[in-house]
């Protein structure tokens, strides 16, 4: 059933009694053609993309939970491609244009509010590499601007631009098309269409181990027995070393906490999403009024799901550096994911050395923007085998040639 | 609306009737007592409506007596003040107290959003995720109106005044709940000889003893409570922390804690010197959880109408606070509790007008006395209340035997409150944060402990022992074994109760059968983010059935409150429609904290000036005292420059780079990293640092070096010099200092920890002068000092060690300005005086201090780089043409092996270049990207690709020109080549060149 | 905040010190191959269960150290000075 202003009014006047089941629960197949390992949305847009545009409908997302509540259901849900290093932009970019239409593509509203992204500037330093990151985006055709601190006192109201802080805020940049979005609705929205295109969702069904046979992926051992697959894909953030070392697949990758956390409702006061590098935070309203508010990662490999007390305390003198006025303002809950950082903080998109194992991983803390670039150049390389320009400079190689992709090497630090 | 508390009994309660507190709700004028909450108060002043919900704005009242309220959320206070959003049952009433409804306007009572309820079927669970898509460009607008009607509080327009702070601690046993079990562990463990620390949410002891008393050895349980506080307050061993609550179980057993110091105190009359909270994080070897537990709502439809109140609460404001919620009351119960606390509203001459039962006999438990005045009925249900901005009727039917079923036509009951005792919840959010797993208990239908992932117990209710005498047994067990285990006493006399001996025969929780399948949108399960149980079978039914999933979509427990009435009906009502039972679905985690805390105490005095600590040269002074405009350098505050009156900063950039060309200079240096080397593997250690060979350095002598990363990346550069045979001191750029001292420590200790050499940080040990310019060592001539100036004796790139008037001194014959410069080091508290004596001295000769600006303009005129600002940590040695840095002797240092991969290799890698623009006069910004001259273009003729980008540019005032410093792609090899610099998006005609732009025989330099 | 119970000082809270990652590296010596070299760069182990990092107490002895502790329950096994084997 279409989803539409329509049909809520149907459903107004009939008691709810109309409304069909997102997605069905099939018991899963012996065999698919492509097993996804991984039912976060980079797993669920790939089998999307899969189905939609590459004709490849006999296949199977398979998750140890149900859907969407790794880290698609933990982050910030900032949306941006506002990226220093060509690879970088072009990738985030392909995502972001995805976004924008992505709503009525998959028919679920995701709530994506191009509402701006405003990165912070508090040294001349980071003041010319803004002005640096502006100049290449521009030639890249990604929009991007400066914005000088009255332009800036007109965004951002609250924001305390005072000359006598710890670090006076000097300028700042803004990628009016970003933005921020629902998380688990890109999820929903995704597995909804997927499975409308026949692709099978196999949820609370962990995956143990790869099968591996003379060199070549040939399925999964689940819960539920052994899955056999033609080809085989794990987009698994946070289990992804793990379960790629069943099949001999080593990773360049540690996983470390990463916590978020929101405040309690509040009416709107903030209308765009705020960056801040030097005074570390990054801070955005919900559609609910809650402000989301990410944390450093926490500098220990973990897989608890839980960091510790004192990085999101740092967080939160940030933002009041930033924002005095919400010093009374309570925090409501906070949590954390399990984030997958490569040592180029870039992710890993492409096949392996197992024929027909292929890994999308890596998105470090940055992976929830991406998801539908993500899924789209993932689904590209499995059906074809080969990848797509746009995550060919992601591959596994990269490490061994020493081609890395480092955004914030890139990026320099302050002397 | 009454202002005369008119719904104060006239005797009784918990509060102080000789002292009338005044105060104001939504702008009317009230009294209370100390003693009460603002609930209470608002109660006793027969304010029904609170606040109005979430999403349809029904008119709400208050629901509990505790942290669980999902309906009385107010602000408190204006400006400085203000208080976005708390609980009314956690409000401490003072004298001058203001608050407000949320969430309304113009008012609780009257609110014109309330006919957002009549469109309540358009908005069934998850409705935003279906529409509002059409045409998609209008979703800014309606996004603005979401947003709008979402969000409950204001932020706050002020600065908060007030202090907040963070303290440390640590005990033997920490008690986290002062009821009776709680007393009882805190008693047991400090007897046996632990240091203890009690904490207890409220300004009392005692617990639920204080909302209703109860019997204990044959006495008031207030006195069983007046004598177990007295023993903990006289025992030095034992603190007592009230007003305090525990919000977070961290690693390792730490436990935050945040007290609320002052917030009961009215804002006029706060102690200055104390904050107004303090956020305990508290390390304990052992933790005694004594947190109690909460009363679960039933439901029925309408379950949200003000007069709706857990029966717990509505004894608790008739005993404690002697408030009558109400004056005829049903009480709606499916075990043993609900009739206790009946017995307490008859006490207080509030009429049972009925008692419905949901199961079918009822237990022993039952108030006899009770029985005989009240017609209790069994098997039966409350299906639906009447009337909508306050209760006048319950609907009540008979239930078949299987108690899912209506057995029969509803009767009505007049009633102005109905009473809820859905059993008990226990409250084990501590515990699940403790990363401990949960398990459903059938005797009492709830969640309990079950195993412990860190050094902690349960003890009382929130264990699932909800008998007081069981829970004090467990409670002085838990204590006793704490404490041994931390060393003291000889451990429990008797073990423990077994959890739940004895439970309040609770009927399974589970969603009732309504009148209506319409009447299920009027079943609120989240009554705060008005979650219903049609939302929740509905979300069920579309596949969002898992917990997690549903609480998602349809937001149930995700308000304010944290769903602590609301999550195990929810659980419950999932269960129901999926078929299942409760224990069958997935156990849910609770999140930190357990109730919301202020940023402001979260940050403590990390704020303001204390963010981060300012670090000071001991010449800072003096560059303030001179109007030096100041700006941050890693932590420190640097002079970029020191404009004059009415100077611009390039007037005055330019003044100092002419100074610094013609005249003498000083820079305050103090910044630079500064290691003092020593020992026989010093040259061991410096050779595996840098590049270049250090082996060849003689006594006396200085060498500038570059520091790679072992990925072949630049990392650092400076200048070490020989002081002896096995001693050197190195200097690294000021950004890096404490980063290149770590790694070297890394180094040594981890890799090389038999190398006999030590690498001591000595940056603030010294002070540094840049005496730079023509006339430099005229100025020092001047001085009273040790040092053989003379050419010969002092050539560039040597080192000395002396004295300088009457100061230790360390005297380096390096350049970075291009000119003669000398970089004077004495002890830092002699930096000051020299740095004065120096300029005085040279006031004759043209003398100007020079800021960080003025050096950076400097340097580039000479092609100098500095690492992270023309070189980020994606360029090699090579790509800076720094190949004769290069040793091709040495078989290994740090980022050798990694020179020779092929990416470091392959042609087209940025390469560090000068760049001139065609106009002498064109300043083009840094961080420009770069196109080939045959590619300019600008924003109308689409994107380009950059070959490179500006690093540094810079009006030369010694030149006369612009001159700038570029990374390129292949930029070596192009020199000469015409480029184009897309500056802030015009197109600028310029040319690569050789970064010398000055003096490229570097004959100044000699002086 | 975890506590770590460094060798030379005793426990101290996690804000003192600095997480150096996996321990017992061994940096391969000039002649290593591009693949070693690379692992040496870039691969560290990730385990789901004991690893062995090491730690800096940079705000106390400022000594480095070894310490086995669980990524999945973040309990800290042991503890033990640079250059030693773990007790076993």
């Amino acid at each position: 059933m279409r989803y539409s202003a329509a049909a809520l009014l149907r459903n107004a006047i009939g008691g709810q009694r109309h409304w069909r089941p997102a997605w069905r629960f099939p018991r899963p197949r012996t065999r698919y053609d492509v097993v996804i390992v991984g039912g976060g949305g980079h797993g669920l847009a790939t089998a999307y993309y899969l189905a939609k545009r590459h004709g490849i409908r006999d296949v199977a997302v398979i998750d140890k939970g149900p859907i969407g509540l790794g880290n698609t259901g933990r982050n910030t849900t900032v949306v941006r491609s506002n990226y220093l290093l060509d690879p970088s932009a072009a990738l985030y970019e392909h995502a972001l244009k995805l976004w924008e239409g992505l709503s009525q593509e998959l028919n679920f509203n995701l709530m994506f509010s191009q509402r701006g992204v405003v990165a912070l500037a508090f040294t001349r330093h980071e003041l010319t590499e803004m002005e640096r990151r502006v100049g290449a985006l521009k030639l890249n055709g990604i929009d991007s601007e400066m914005l000088t601190l009255d332009e800036l006192r007109r965004r951002v109201p609250l924001l305390n631009l005072s000359r006598e802080l710890r670090y006076p805020v000097l300028g700042a940049m803004v990628q009016p098309r970003g933005g921020n979005a629902r998380h688990d609705a890109l999820a929903w929205g995704y597995a909804r269409a997927a499975d409308a295109l026949g692709v099978d969702i196999i949820q609370s069904c962990p995956v143990s181990a790869i099968r591996v046979e003379r060199g070549r992926a040939v399925g999964v051992e689940t819960a539920q027995g052994c899955i056999e697959a033609g080809r085989v894909a794990v987009v698994a953030a946070g289990h992804v070393t793990t379960l790629m070392e069943t099949a001999g697949v080593h990773l360049p990758i540690q996983s470390y906490p990463l916590q978020a956390m929101v405040s309690e409702p509040l009416k709107p006061m903030l209308d765009t999403v705020i960056m801040s590098g030097l005074v570390h935070c990054y801070v955005s309203q919900s559609d609910k009024g809650e402000l989301v508010l990410g944390a450093a990662r926490d500098s220990y490999v973990s897989y608890a799901q839980r960091g510790s007390a004192h990085i999101n305390a740092a967080t939160i003198a940030a933002l009041l550096e930033l924002f005095p006025v919400l010093s009374r303002v309570r925090l409501l809950r906070q949590w954390a994911g399990i984030v997958d950082v490569t040592p180029d903080l870039s992710p890993i998109i492409g096949p392996t050395e197992v024929r027909e194992l292929y890994v999308n991983c890596g998105w470090g803390t940055g992976g929830f923007k991406a998801t539908p670039g993500s899924g789209w150049v993932f689904a590209h390389t499995i059906a074809t085998g080969a990848a797509h320009a746009l995550n060919a400079p992601f591959g596994l190689e990269r490490f061994a040639r020493g081609a890395l992709i480092d955004e914030s090497a890139a990026a320099g630090v302050s002397h | 609306m009454s202002t005369a508390q008119s719904r104060r009994l006239p005797q009784g309660g918990r509060i102080d009737r000789t002292r009338s507190l005044r105060f104001s709700f939504d702008g009317a004028a009230m009294t209370g007592h100390p003693g009460d909450t603002l609930a209470s108060a608002l109660l006793a002043n027969g304010v029904d409506i609170v606040g109005r919900s979430f999403k349809r704005h029904r008119p709400r009242g208050i629901f509990s007596a505790g942290a669980e309220e999902p309906n009385a959320w107010v602000s408190l206070e204006h400006g400085a003040h203000a208080i976005p959003c708390a609980a009314a049952t956690q409000v401490e009433l003072y004298d001058g107290l203001i608050a407000r409804s949320l969430n309304c306007w113009p008012n609780a009572s009257f609110d014109l959003g309330g006919v957002l309820d009549r469109f309540a079927a358009l908005m069934p669970a998850g409705f935003y995720y279906k529409t509002f898509m059409w045409p998609a460009r209008a979703w800014g607008r309606y996004e603005h109106i979401i947003r709008h009607a979402a969000g409950l509080a204001r932020a706050p327009l002020a600065p908060d005044l007030e202090r907040y702070e963070r303290r440390f601690d640590h005990c033997d046993v920490l008690v986290i709940g002062a009821g009776p079990a709680g007393l009882a562990a805190a008693a047991a463990a400090t007897r046996a000889g632990a240091r203890i620390l009690l904490v207890e949410e409220r300004a009392a002891l005692g617990g639920s003893l204080l909302d209703l008393d109860a019997a204990i050895d044959a006495r008031s349980g207030l006195d069983w409570t007046a004598e177990r506080t007295a023993v903990l307050e006289s025992c030095a061993r034992a603190r007592i922390l009230t007003r305090a609550s525990a919000v977070g179980y961290h690693d390792h057993n730490l436990v935050s804690i945040l007290e609320r110091v002052q917030d009961h105190v009215a804002p006029g009359s706060r102690m200055r010197t104390l904050p107004r909270q303090r956020l305990w994080h508290v390390r304990a070897r052992r933790v005694v959880l004594a947190t109690g537990s909460f009363e679960r709502p039933l439901l029925f439809a309408n379950n949200d109408t003000p007069g709706v109140m857990l029966a717990h609460a509505a004894a608790t404001y008739a005993e404690r606070y002697a408030v009558r919620a109400g004056r005829r009351a049903v009480l709606f119960t499916d075990n043993d509790s609900g009739y206790r606390a009946a017995a307490a509203l008859q006490a207080a001459g509030i009429e049972i007008v009925a008692a419905v039962d949901r199961r079918p006999a009822t237990s022993d438990g039952i108030n006899a006395a009770l029985e005989a005045r009240v017609p209790i009925l069994r098997a039966s249900a409350v299906v639906a209340v009447r009337g909508g901005r306050k209760v006048r009727a319950a609907l009540v039917a008979p239930l078949d035997a299987s108690g899912e079923r209506l057995a029969g036509a509803a009767r009505s009951f007049d009633c102005d409150l109905v009473c809820v005792a859905g059993g008990w919840n226990p409250a084990v959010h501590l515990f699940s944060q403790s990363g401990g797993k949960l398990r459903f208990e059938p005797a009492i239908q709830a969640y309990v402990p079950a195993q412990s992932a860190q050094q902690e117990r349960s003890a009382g209710a929130c264990a699932g022992t909800f008998s007081l005498l069981d829970g004090i047994a467990q409670g002085e067990a838990a204590g006793s074994q704490a404490a041994f285990e931390c060393g003291h006493g000889s451990g429990p006399v008797s073990p423990p109760p077994a959890a739940p001996r004895r439970s309040s025969n609770p009927a399974p929780v589970r969603e009732l059968p309504s009148l209506a399948r319409s009447a299920r949108k009027n079943i609120f399960v989240d009554i705060l983010n008005d979650v219903s149980a049609a939302d929740l079978a509905l979300a069920s039914h579309e596949g969002y059935g898992a917990p997690e999933l549903a609480k998602r979509y349809t937001t149930a427990g995700m308000g304010v409150d944290q769903g602590r009435t609301g999550n195990i009906n929810a659980l419950a009502v999932l269960a129901t429609a999926q078929g299942l039972v409760l224990e069958q679905l997935p156990t849910t985690t609770f999140r930190p904290p357990y109730v919301p805390i202020a940023f402001g105490a979260m940050a403590g005095r990390d704020i303001g000036a204390l963010y981060e600590p300012l670090r000071r040269t001991p010449i800072s002074d003096w560059h303030e005292a001179h109007a030096a405009l100041m700006e941050p350098v890693g932590a420190w505050r640097r002079p970029a420059c020191y404009p004059r009156a009415a100077e611009s900063f390039a007037a005055a950039v330019r003044r100092e780079c002419i100074a610094a060309r013609n005249a003498v200079t000083l820079c305050d240096v103090s910044t630079l990293g500064k290691l003092d080397i020593h020992g026989p593997d010093a040259v061991r250690l410096l050779d595996m640092l840098y590049t270049n060979d250090f082996s060849t350095l003689k006594p006396g002598r200085a060498r500038y070096g570059l520091m790679l990363k072992d990925d072949g990346m630049v990392f650092d550069d400076g200048t070490t010099s020989r002081l002896g045979a096995d001693r050197y001191f190195m200097t690294t750029t000021s950004g890096h200092a404490d980063a290149v001292a770590d790694w070297i420590e890394e180094w040594l200790q981890c890799e090389w920890p038999r190398w006999r050499v030590f690498a001591v940080p000595v940056t603030t040990q010294w002070a540094g002068i840049l005496v730079s310019g023509p006339r430099a060592r005229v100025l020092l001539e001047r001085l009273e000092t040790s040092f053989d100036l003379a050419r010969e004796r002092c050539p560039f790139m040597s080192i000395h060690q002396g004295s300088i008037e009457g100061a230790p001194a360390r005297l380096l014959r390096v350049s970075f300005t291009g000119e003669l410069a000398y970089e004077l080091y004495v002890p830092a508290r002699y930096g000051l005086g020299l740095w004065q004596r120096l300029m005085d001295r040279g006031s004759d000769l043209g003398i100007e201090p020079i800021g960080t600006e003025a050096l950076h303009v400097l340097r580039a005129e000479k092609g100098f780089f500095v690492v992270g600002h023309d070189a980020d940590a994606t360029v090699s040695a090579r790509d800076l043409g720094a190949e004769w840095l290069i040793s091709r002797t040495k078989s290994d240092f740090i980022g050798k092996h990694s020179l020779s991969r092929p990416e470091l290799k392959r042609s087209g890698r940025l390469q560090f270049v000068g760049l001139e623009s065609d106009d002498p006069g064109i300043v083009v910004a840094e961080g420009s990207p770069i196109v080939a001259a045959s590619g300019a273009t600008s924003r109308q003729h689409g994107p380009a690709a950059a070959i490179g980008r500006v690093t540094s540019s810079y009006s030369s005032p010694t030149l006369g020109r612009s001159i700038a410093l570029a990374m390129v792609s292949d930029g070596l090899a192009r020199l000469g080549e015409a480029v184009s610099v897309i500056d802030r998006g015009t197109p600028r005609a310029a040319r690569l060149c050789s970064p010398r732009f000055y003096d490229p025989e570097g004959s100044r330099l000699h002086g | 905040m975890l506590l770590i119970p460094c060798p030379h000082c005793g426990e101290r809270n996690e804000i003192e010190f600095a997480c150096g990652g996996q321990a017992h590296l061994e940096r391969p010596g000039p002649q290593a191959d591009a693949t070693r070299w690379a692992r040496y760069l870039y691969y560290r182990a990730n385990p789901n269960g004991t690893q062995r990092e090491r730690w800096f107490h940079a705000a106390g002895c400022r000594r480095w150290f070894n310490v086995e502790r669980d990524t999945a329950s973040h309990e800290i096994r042991t503890a033990y000075p640079m250059g030693e084997a773990p007790a076993p």
